[in-house]
């Protein structure tokens, strides 16, 4: 019998449009906001005004008495519900008490007072203005430094001072190192506060079913399952009563990475009341009480041999921490110390890290968590050594790179690199570039008078998060594979996307794997109640720890397709391969839909073997992945306002192996626009009574399109070898390769000005300020 | 209180009383059912609330309801005709012109009146004429892509 076998093209590694976009580009897909239901009330929250007081008295009558208003509660009322849950832990680290609405004391403006519950948004807005606090405004502080001056005001009054943790890491004998250097290097330098600003707002709706005592939640969040387990312990419930549901998802960047009070609140509002509830965060809301990132001052010093080679780094890190700890608040700077040695043979580090309370909103994971303020450090300093040396930065980089033969490498921080060729991505941005011909056009504008610059990074990232003994709720990540009875493929993840395209690669492993067109797979997520227990979607984990947990599912059922195929074909010798079973003897085959009917129909079974096509795979890995590349950074700034312009950048990175290069490239492109916000326009000002003064989009510059330059992408590819699939992560890589190039490269413009450092933001007035006292800040 | 408004929405006559401080976006979305334009930041800075109104766009966070009265107004709901996606909306999806997709309704809206303007922009008209939509995911790059694409096939 002659036997036709189409070997089905690899979808792996093509630029396929997204499967998620149709309902996207339609305007019918459905976030939180959008969720209307029979009986659905609106709240809203009264937040303090004053970054720390003391609350006499609280009075809500007239609220009340307002026609429309059906509930105002307050701190009295919520004293049944658990803390705000810290899932970091530290030695001896003090851990404020963190109610979901104030007791008798406000720590930060926006620190949730009351909740107001009404018919009608707008009443609910209304009846805020109704309630009257009595406060008894105290002193507050903002500035991480000055909180850890003498006599500075307490945030926490318990507390004598405002320390939260001191943390100690060293490798190897910095101090010996030190001492022998012939060259020792220190530079104060700052990675400011910013505000993840997703352009979706969060937002809770809250439906409890009193007599099934089911409550569901619909939230704007990164992490579904957790979010149900936490939020079930500080309500009370049987995790099992609890539904967490993630719709559409308007960006996270680490900001939905959390268990906020919103959510316990609105659970605990629905129970009471009867009726669903929906809160919507205002972008004010969202600024004020939505955690920020980084938060850092960091004193480097790093110490080297005349000919460039580097012997160790010292870092104090003094972490801005706001006035709580959130889920991750204490975890985020010990990243910046984990990966402090960037990609170098630092053998001799140490690290002292002093976390520090401030009337601050939390400071908690945002794109690249840690490692972007340790990658500006390192390549920083890096800079400032080859200055110091007159060296040119890609020969230091290249000079003191870890070698391509010394993988996996054992780091003096403790890791281990999986896989990498540091020097690949640096050599090909430089060719890309042509760093040659720019050094010698950067020579020309300098006789011209123009401040032209070229900066280096080069970058490491720790991603893939990660093995479980390394992470505080488990590492792994889940996924579920039916093959449904006509031979169509549903996948479950316990991954929750929110932009990073999941369903679209999923998919394109499955129809790999199975031999199956793209359209015949469903990705589905973000419902507890139907996708298995999961971690979330954090830490360029989604795709680097759960594909590889999809990818062994497959393989379980690949081998469950093949024994039905024996059954089916009669045979002992059969294959599967291209979506068919094929006896290699006859020749014969049966398609995977006939081999899915027939294992639902059941009417003879495999030995040993269950009816239909399901398997769930928990996939534990056994090392984090470590992505990296080169970013080369060209800009000029003018000498008469400041203004920066990016003339040119080029990103080389590589993630390892790329399901999708639409996609790689998008990550890259967003996750570098949002380094150069850093970079050159973006951070939250606190004054020195601790108001935000960046409390909007008017005032808190995110970057615009006219503002973003564009990019030039290209890769190196090497393996990771901790995973099935070889891929490393990239969610993170543009931000934290961002940064330093482009700061590297504006001080480089102003080098003749005797410019040695500049911290972020590097906003026109600051450089033009620079210039006029010739370099001196 | 309230006042009645009559106007068309993505070629359909709609009428309903509403408070006169109601915006046009909460009628858009939480009357009239069309929850595409999407909210951002109510400041009129994000324009992920841009829709159409008598063929200009507008920031429907900053208009009331009231004042959208006897006018047509096109949601991205309306762009698609026939379950034919517009050119634009296609530009979208091949550049991979959207991540979370949030503030992508507004700025397809935006680029469709860019377009009507002029339609065979350079680079840098095209990032002058998004600069009222903010997108925190894409870094615009694929977004001025698609805008170009749409030019190309003639949007």
């Amino acid at each position: 019998m002659a036997t036709t076998i189409t070997q089905t093209e690899s979808l792996v590694g093509k630029r396929i449009r997204r499967k998620e976009d149709p309902r996207l580009i339609t305007g019918t897909a459905t976030y939180v906001e959008d969720i209307q239901m029979p009986g659905m009330h609106h709240a809203a929250i009264l937040r303090s005004p004053h970054a720390a007081a003391r609350i006499r008295s609280i009075d809500i009558q007239k609220a009340l008495s307002h026609p429309g208003v059906v509930a105002v509660f307050t701190g009295a009322d919520v004293e049944g519900v658990g803390p705000v849950p810290c899932g970091a832990s530290l030695p001896g680290l003090r851990v404020p008490a963190h109610s979901v609405l104030a007791r008798d004391r406000v720590y930060f403006v926006g620190h949730p007072v009351a909740v107001v519950v009404a018919t009608d948004r707008y009443i609910a807005a209304d009846a805020l203005d109704l309630i009257e606090v009595d406060y008894e405004p105290a002193q507050a502080v903002a500035d991480p430094e000055k909180a850890l001056e003498p006599g500075a005001p307490a945030v926490h009054p318990e507390w004598p001072d405002n320390i939260a943790f001191t943390y100690h890491q060293q490798g190897g004998e910095p101090d010996q190192a030190f001492a022998q250097a012939e060259v020792v290097v220190k530079q104060r330098m700052t990675s400011q506060r910013l505000i993840p600003t997703a352009m979706e707002t969060r937002g809770v709706v809250a439906e409890y079913r009193g007599v099934e005592k089911q409550l569901t939640l619909y939230s704007s969040t990164q992490i579904p399952h957790l979010m149900r387990t936490l939020v079930a312990q500080m309500l009370g419930l049987a995790e099992n009563r609890l539904r967490v549901i993630t719709p559409e998802v308007g960006g996270g960047f680490g900001s939905k990475l959390n268990v906020y009070a919103e959510e316990a609140l609105m659970g605990f509002v629905a129970m009471k009341i009867g009726k669903p509830v929906k809160w919507i965060e205002s972008r004010r809301e969202n600024f004020q009480c939505t955690i920020h990132g980084r938060g850092h001052v960091d004193y480097y010093e790093i110490a080297a041999k005349k000919d460039g080679t580097v012997l160790g780094l010292k870092l104090k890190l003094i972490q801005d921490l706001g006035a709580y700890h959130q889920l991750l608040t204490p975890a985020i700077p010990t990243l910046s110390v984990l990966m402090m040695p960037g990609l170098y043979k630092f053998r001799n580090v140490s690290a002292d890290i002093v976390g520090v309370f401030t009337n601050c909103v939390p400071t908690d994971a945002y794109r690249g968590a840690g490692r972007p303020e340790a990658t500006h450090g390192v390549e920083r300093m890096m800079d400032l050594l080859a200055a110091e040396l007159r060296m040119d930065p890609a020969e230091l980089r290249l000079k003191n790179f870890i070698g391509a033969d010394e993988f996996p490498y054992a780091t003096a921080t403790g890791l281990s690199y999986d896989s990498g060729d540091y020097a690949a991505p640096l050599k090909k941005a430089m060719e890309v570039a042509d760093y040659n011909g720019l050094r010698q056009e950067q020579a020309k504008a300098r006789e011209a008078g123009r401040l032209m610059g070229i900066g280096i990074a080069t970058y490491g990232e720790i991603c893939a998060f990660g093995p479980s003994p390394a992470t505080p709720a488990g590492g792994w990540e889940s996924a579920t594979v039916k093959i449904e009875p006509s031979g169509q493929v549903t996948v479950m993840t316990g991954t929750s996307p929110h932009g990073q395209g999941e369903e679209t690669t999923f998919a394109q492993i499955v129809a790999d794997e199975l031999g199956v067109p793209l359209d015949d797979v469903v990705v589905i997520h973000g419902d507890t109640a139907i996708v298995q227990y999961g971690i979330g979607t954090f830490g360029s984990r989604a795709t680097a720890v759960g594909g590889p947990a999809l990818f062994y599912a497959l393989q379980s059922l690949k081998e469950k397709i093949r024994k039905f195929g024996e059954v089916l074909l009669e045979s002992d010798d059969v294959t599967f391969s291209g979506g068919l079973c094929i006896c290699n003897k006859s020749g014969r085959t049966v398609e995977l839909a006939k081999v899915a009917g027939a294992s639902y129909r059941a009417l003879k079974l495999p030995p040993n073997t269950e009816p239909g096509l399901v398997a769930t795979y928990f996939w534990e890995p056994p090392n984090f992945a470590f992505p990296f590349g080169a970013h080369i950074v060209v800009t000029e700034v003018d000498r008469d306002t400041g203004q920066v312009e990016v003339k040119r950048y080029v990103a080389v990175d590589d993630c390892g192996r790329i399901i999708n290069p639409l996609l790689v490239e998008g990550q890259i492109h967003g996750g570098v626009i949002q380094g150069l916000g850093q970079a050159l326009y973006e951070q939250a000002v606190y004054d020195e009574n601790g108001q935000l003064v960046t409390g909007e989009l008017t005032d808190y510059a995110i970057p615009k399109a006219t503002m973003a330059p564009r990019i030039e992408t290209d890769h190196t590819v090497t393996p990771s070898p901790v995973n099935p699939l070889g891929v490393k992560g990239v969610g993170e890589a543009g931000t934290i390769g961002c940064s330093p190039a482009v700061v590297n490269s504006v001080v480089d413009a102003l080098s003749s000005f005797g410019v040695r450092h500049i911290d972020m933001p590097l906003t026109p007035e600051k450089l033009w300020r620079l210039m006029q006292a010739g370099g001196r800040a | 209180m309230k006042r009645k408004i009559t106007l068309k929405i993505n070629g359909k006559i709609y009428s309903h009383e509403v408070e006169p401080r109601m915006l046009l976006i909460h009628y858009l979305r939480e009357i009239a059912g069309f929850t595409g334009p999407h909210v951002g930041c109510e400041t009129s800075l994000c324009g992920a609330c841009t829709v159409s109104v008598d063929g200009k766009a507008v920031k429907s966070c900053t208009m009331f309801a009231v004042q959208a009265d006897a006018r047509e107004v096109l949601t991205i709901e309306g762009l698609a005709t026939d379950g034919k996606l517009s050119s634009i909306q296609e530009a979208f999806w091949n550049e991979h012109a959207l991540q979370c997709g949030f503030c992508t309704p507004g700025m397809i809206m935006a680029s469709r009146q860019l377009l009507e303007r002029n339609p065979h922009p350079t680079e840098p008209e095209i990032r002058h004429g998004l600069e009222g939509n903010l997108c925190r995911c894409t870094g615009y790059q694929h977004i001025v892509n698609a805008v170009q694409a749409a030019a190309k096939a003639g949007a």
